[in-house]
């Protein structure tokens, strides 16, 4: 393998192509459904990603280093694969009758979901920063439309002039902090940065560098203080969208900054963790404590985000296989019960778009199994067993006790705390309120009830037998810690 | 150990659970069937629980029943349930009030039945899971989870105030048992740098020893959980709250059973694991426990409201059971579970009796009342029975857990424990005061209210559900032997346990160590 060759290793990149390649199909089969026809252009997206689910299957287990230590195809990939798949196959589901009832059924929001979609898995298969940077724009500038698919409706407008105002920002602190590493590191891939920090204690312009992309990566994240955007992103763009932008931009941006972080940062933990560690806490605090004065659910939930976030983060700063693989777990159990919240969001609205907390009150009298749904959904979100949320939650604050941060374990549950107060405000209304407006009757859709089956089964799954995840967590983290300097001695290009 | 291969644990924990299923499928105006049901499953439950008993060993001080199953094998951590004779009563004294609530809400609960046997049976549930797990992260499951059902209970078919009680009381109990939880990361890495392991075993964990600044951290944060659970002074201000707002059966269940979670932890946590610190931290537990059982009792006096009256005097018994608990004493400790088991029977059926009044009344003030045992002559004697059950009148189960409790603190060890034995004795005399004052103005005197008049006395359904209570209210009072008995050997390895490590400990002073010894 020379320098000058490229070595090509297209199956490494599988479920990526697949994807793309379904996007582009759903693009040229635009043209010729019908207005009212166009739901069907969900099939080729769900079939897409579920032949990408093959693939990921197929390739589960490998490890293949391919375009000259730039793609990482190894276990923690595949992880994410699977995660971003699933992310995709949910936010197609819960959009088809979403998008048609408030008439913004074009074909491309499939199109680009997939987009998205494969660019969230190269973030998280990129080993070279500037492909990570790569996915990140394939997935930021899918997602800047997608927020501003109703083309008429100010609010998304605004969500996605923000967004994307913002977005540019942070990618360019992003670039900005890559570009200074490759000066001082003379390298922009992973090994090579390990390589250059195992030689002697980094530069200072090194050091201005991994905090321009820790602002980079907290934005994209929305950790406080790069939060800014969220709520207003969220409560603008359509509902379906939100709900993807709320667990898929932060998974694939965790996926990334805790590759990098461990992988290539570990021999400065100490120099980066004390950062992250004011980054979590304030995150903790200001998403919770906003959440509660909230009164609009997709803002509430919005601000909910930002505290998971804020959980999340202190996998990262543990920095070692427990941590990162309750950092894995944990963002899982995020999505679907993230995700199922947004459905039952969705389907409990008013006509004109109302999303008012209060327009929850009595709905477990007309909805009782929607209700039901909502408050496991919520109840997971607050941490109590026997749910995803309460066994994600233990698993990354336990990590946290591991390491010592013992007191970043007390903020946190002490912030669990806080949390319960507003997402039983919620089930407060929705069990005990009379009611205070007339629910439309419903249909709920097929593709709604399979999103929302999975996302409960997920949830209690998850929460009363999390073994099996907690196995393939801790196994596909554990590599990233032992990545040698070269890799082609442990990774095999000859594999296939 | 299980029974003819039957696990039967499991069966009698998960048996409400598992019967709750159908009940979703049960049309929802049906409420007849639902409520029979109900009563079908925790009357099932209640017999299942009787194999255990009747199957208990007495002579063994170890956990029996055990049953082991493999459940996240990565961090250590299986389904492992058993009792010793300590659980034993509580988890008797649950399945034995279960089909009393369901009874109890026979008629009062009219509104969405179906959801509320539905959070009764998981409630339970939760419950047998706490006072059985061995292992100490599904100890926490349980603990957690038990809130929900609670929760609902209390915001959806209390009365006027009852979502604000509800919040209230999910908030503080949550905000305790969080602490509990890191706490309880806190030991399982510890037992993993000990012994090489991950284990939440709590039999595994039992062996540990902590260093005595480490044990002080850690009592306060199992403390924080299970005071705002029993509820000591000053964490009480929840629970008048929340009982005043649940309906009945909440209330029985709330009194009967969740408190006795939080005194149930001390004994099966902070005493065995934190030994030292116990001791040590046992003066300001006396003083914390002494001050509920009199403040508890004085404001007892002055509620014009029936159910906040029995509410306080909850503070004031779990106070006594406190006491006991601390006391390191044979006697003390078996007092201070006789005494929970007590506390169970006499202050659920005082709730009965007031939610039987305020169904006819609508009405729990005490001003309302007065000159009713002319009117309701077999209501009134069960009163009186309950009523001096409470206060702790001899022959009656609630003098030989106070006595014993007070015998034990005062051949405790503990310097503090003499003068704590007296204050509290004190706390039997209000307790007088403010149960006869209140039985005279409810029963006694003329009748004020047109409408108590024409009240009508018990009916069927409602001895049914009295008289059991009563039946076990004179047997603890005369025979306490059959209680005290299967406790014995549990409670006397607690005590032993306690005196082998103060010997070891090189904390407690060589005084202390010889008072103890003296006292012995």
């Amino acid at each position: 393998m020379s320098p000058q060759t490229i070595d090509v290793n297209l199956l490494s990149l599988a479920p990526e192509l697949v994807v793309i390649l379904f996007g582009f199909i759903i693009m040229l089969m635009d043209p010729f459904f019908p207005y009212d026809k166009k739901r069907y252009l969900s099939y080729p997206a769900l079939i897409g990603c579920c032949i990408a689910a093959v693939f990921t299957f197929v390739l589960h287990g490998k490890r293949i280093i391919s375009f000259n230590d730039m793609i990482a195809l190894d276990g923690y990939s595949t992880f994410f694969d699977y995660l971003f798949i699933l992310i995709a196959i949910l936010s197609i589901l819960i959009a088809c009758d979403y998008i048609e009832q408030e008439r913004i059924m074009y074909g491309e929001y499939f199109s680009l979901i997939l987009f998205a979609t494969s660019g969230m898995m190269l973030m998280a298969k990129g080993i070279n920063l500037l492909l990570i940077f790569l996915g990140l724009e394939v997935l930021s500038l899918s997602t800047y439309v997608l927020a501003g698919i109703m083309k008429r409706d100010l609010k998304s407008n605004e969500a996605a002039l923000k967004y994307f105002l913002l977005g540019a920002f942070s990618s360019a602190f992003l670039l900005y902090g890559i570009a200074l590493i490759y000066g001082t590191a003379g390298s922009i891939d992973i090994p090579g940065i390990l390589k250059y920090l195992k030689g002697g204690f980094p530069s200072g312009v090194f050091l201005i560098g991994v905090a321009l992309m820790i602002v980079g990566f907290g934005f994209k994240v929305a950790a406080v203080p790069f939060h800014m955007w969220t709520p207003d992103a969220y409560e603008g763009a359509p509902t379906s969208v939100t709900a993807f932008m709320s667990v898929g931009p932060k998974a694939a941006g965790f996926a990334a900054f805790l590759r990098i972080f461990i992988s290539a940062l570990l021999p400065i933990v100490s120099e980066w963790s004390g950062i992250l560690w004011v980054i979590a806490i304030l995150t903790m605090f200001v998403g919770n404590l906003a959440a509660l004065v909230q009164e609009n659910i997709k803002r509430m939930l919005a601000y909910s985000s930002i505290a998971h976030a804020g959980y999340i983060i202190i996998g990262i700063i543990v920095a070692d296989e427990l941590g990162g693989s309750a950092l894995l777990f944990y963002l899982l159990s995020y999505t679907l019960m993230n995700i199922g919240a947004f459905t039952v969001a969705i389907l409990l609205r008013k006509e004109d778009e109302g999303y008012e907390i209060m327009d929850y009150a009595g709905a477990s009298v007309k909805h009782p199994l929607l209700s039901l749904l909502m408050a496991v959904f919520l109840l997971s979100l607050a941490g109590f067993p026997p749910t995803a949320g309460f066994m994600g939650k233990f698993y990354i604050f336990s990590a946290a006790v591991k390491k010592g941060y013992i007191g970043l374990a007390l903020i946190g549950v002490i912030n669990s705390a806080i949390s319960v107060y507003y997402y039983l405000r919620v089930v407060v209304l929705m069990y005990m309120v009379e009611p205070r407006r007339e629910f439309r009757p419903l249909k709920v859709g097929i593709f709604t009830s399979i999103a929302l089956i999975i996302s409960i089964w997920g949830t209690i799954q998850l929460g009363v037998y999390p073994s099996g995840v907690i196995d393939f967590a801790r196994s596909v983290v554990g590599p990233l810690f032992h990545l040698p300097s070269n890799l082609g001695s442990l990774f095999s290009t000859k594999a296939f | 150990m299980e029974l003819k291969g039957l696990p039967i644990l499991s069966i009698v924990i998960f048996m409400p659970l598992v019967g709750s299923l159908p009940l979703f499928f049960i049309g929802k105006e049906r409420v007849n069937l639902i409520r029979s049901w109900a009563l079908f499953i925790t009357l099932i439950t209640f017999f299942m629980s009787l194999l255990l008993f009747f199957n208990f060993d007495q002579n063994s001080a170890e956990f029996q029943f055990q049953e082991r199953i493999v459940w996240i094998h990565e961090l250590g951590i299986s389904y492992h349930v058993g009792i010793d004779g300590i659980s034993l009563w509580l988890l008797l004294l649950t399945t034995f009030l279960g089909p009393i609530t369901v009874l109890c809400s026979w008629s009062a609960i009219t509104e969405r039945v179906r959801d509320y046997m539905i959070c009764l049976l998981i409630l339970e549930t939760g419950i047998l899971g706490v006072f059985s797990s061995l292992d100490l992260f599904l100890f926490y499951v349980f603990w957690e989870s038990q809130l929900i059902p609670m929760y609902l209970l209390i915001g959806i078919w209390g009365s006027y105030n009852r979502i604000y009680a509800a919040v209230k009381f999910v908030i503080y109990t949550m905000a305790g048992s969080l602490m509990m939880l890191v706490a309880i990361m806190y030991i399982y890495f510890y037992h993993n740098n000990q012994t090489g392991f991950f284990s939440m075993d709590i039999l595994d964990l039992y062996k540990l020893y902590f260093p005595y600044h480490i044990q002080i951290v850690l009592f306060i944060a199992f403390f924080l959980a299970f005071a705002f659970k029993v509820p000591m002074f000053p964490f009480h201000t929840w629970l008048p709250d929340a009982h005043v707002e649940a309906p009945t059966a909440g209330s029985v269940i709330l009194a009967g059973i969740l408190l006795k979670m939080g005194t149930y932890g001390f004994l099966r946590f902070n005493i065995p694991m934190f030994t030292e610190a116990s001791i040590s931290l046992a003066p300001f537990m006396y003083v914390l426990a002494v001050t509920g059982i009199i403040y508890g009792a004085l404001v007892s006096m002055v509620q014009p409201d029936l159910k906040k009256l029995v509410a306080y005097s909850s503070v004031s018994h779990l106070g006594f059971v406190m006491l006991g608990i601390f006391a390191f004493t044979v006697q003390g400790i078996q007092g201070g579970i006789l005494q929970m088991v007590n506390h169970g029977l006499s202050t659920g059926a005082l709730f009965l009796i007031v939610g039987i009044l305020y169904e006819r009344r609508h009405t729990r003030l005490i001003s309302q009342f007065g000159g009713l045992s002319k009117v309701i002559p077999r209501f009134a004697a069960i009163f009186m029975i309950v009523s001096l059950s409470s206060i702790g009148l001899p022959g009656l189960n609630g003098f030989v857990g106070e006595f014993l409790i007070i015998l034990g603190t005062f051949i405790s060890s503990n310097p503090y424990s003499r003068i704590a034995a007296i204050l509290a004795a004190s706390g039997v005399i209000f307790a007088a005061v403010y149960m006869l004052w209140m039985f005279q103005r409810v029963m006694f005197g003329t009748i004020t209210h047109e409408e108590n008049k024409y009240l009508k006395d018990l009916n069927i359904r409602e001895f049914a559900y009295l008289l059991p209570v009563l039946l076990f209210i004179i047997w603890i009072g005369i025979y306490p032997s059959t209680f005290l008995k299967p406790m014995e050997r549990s409670v006397k390895e607690i005590v032993v346990t306690v005196e082998k490590k103060i010997d070891k400990s090189n904390v407690i002073s060589e005084v202390d160590k010889k008072i103890f010894h003296y006292r012995r």
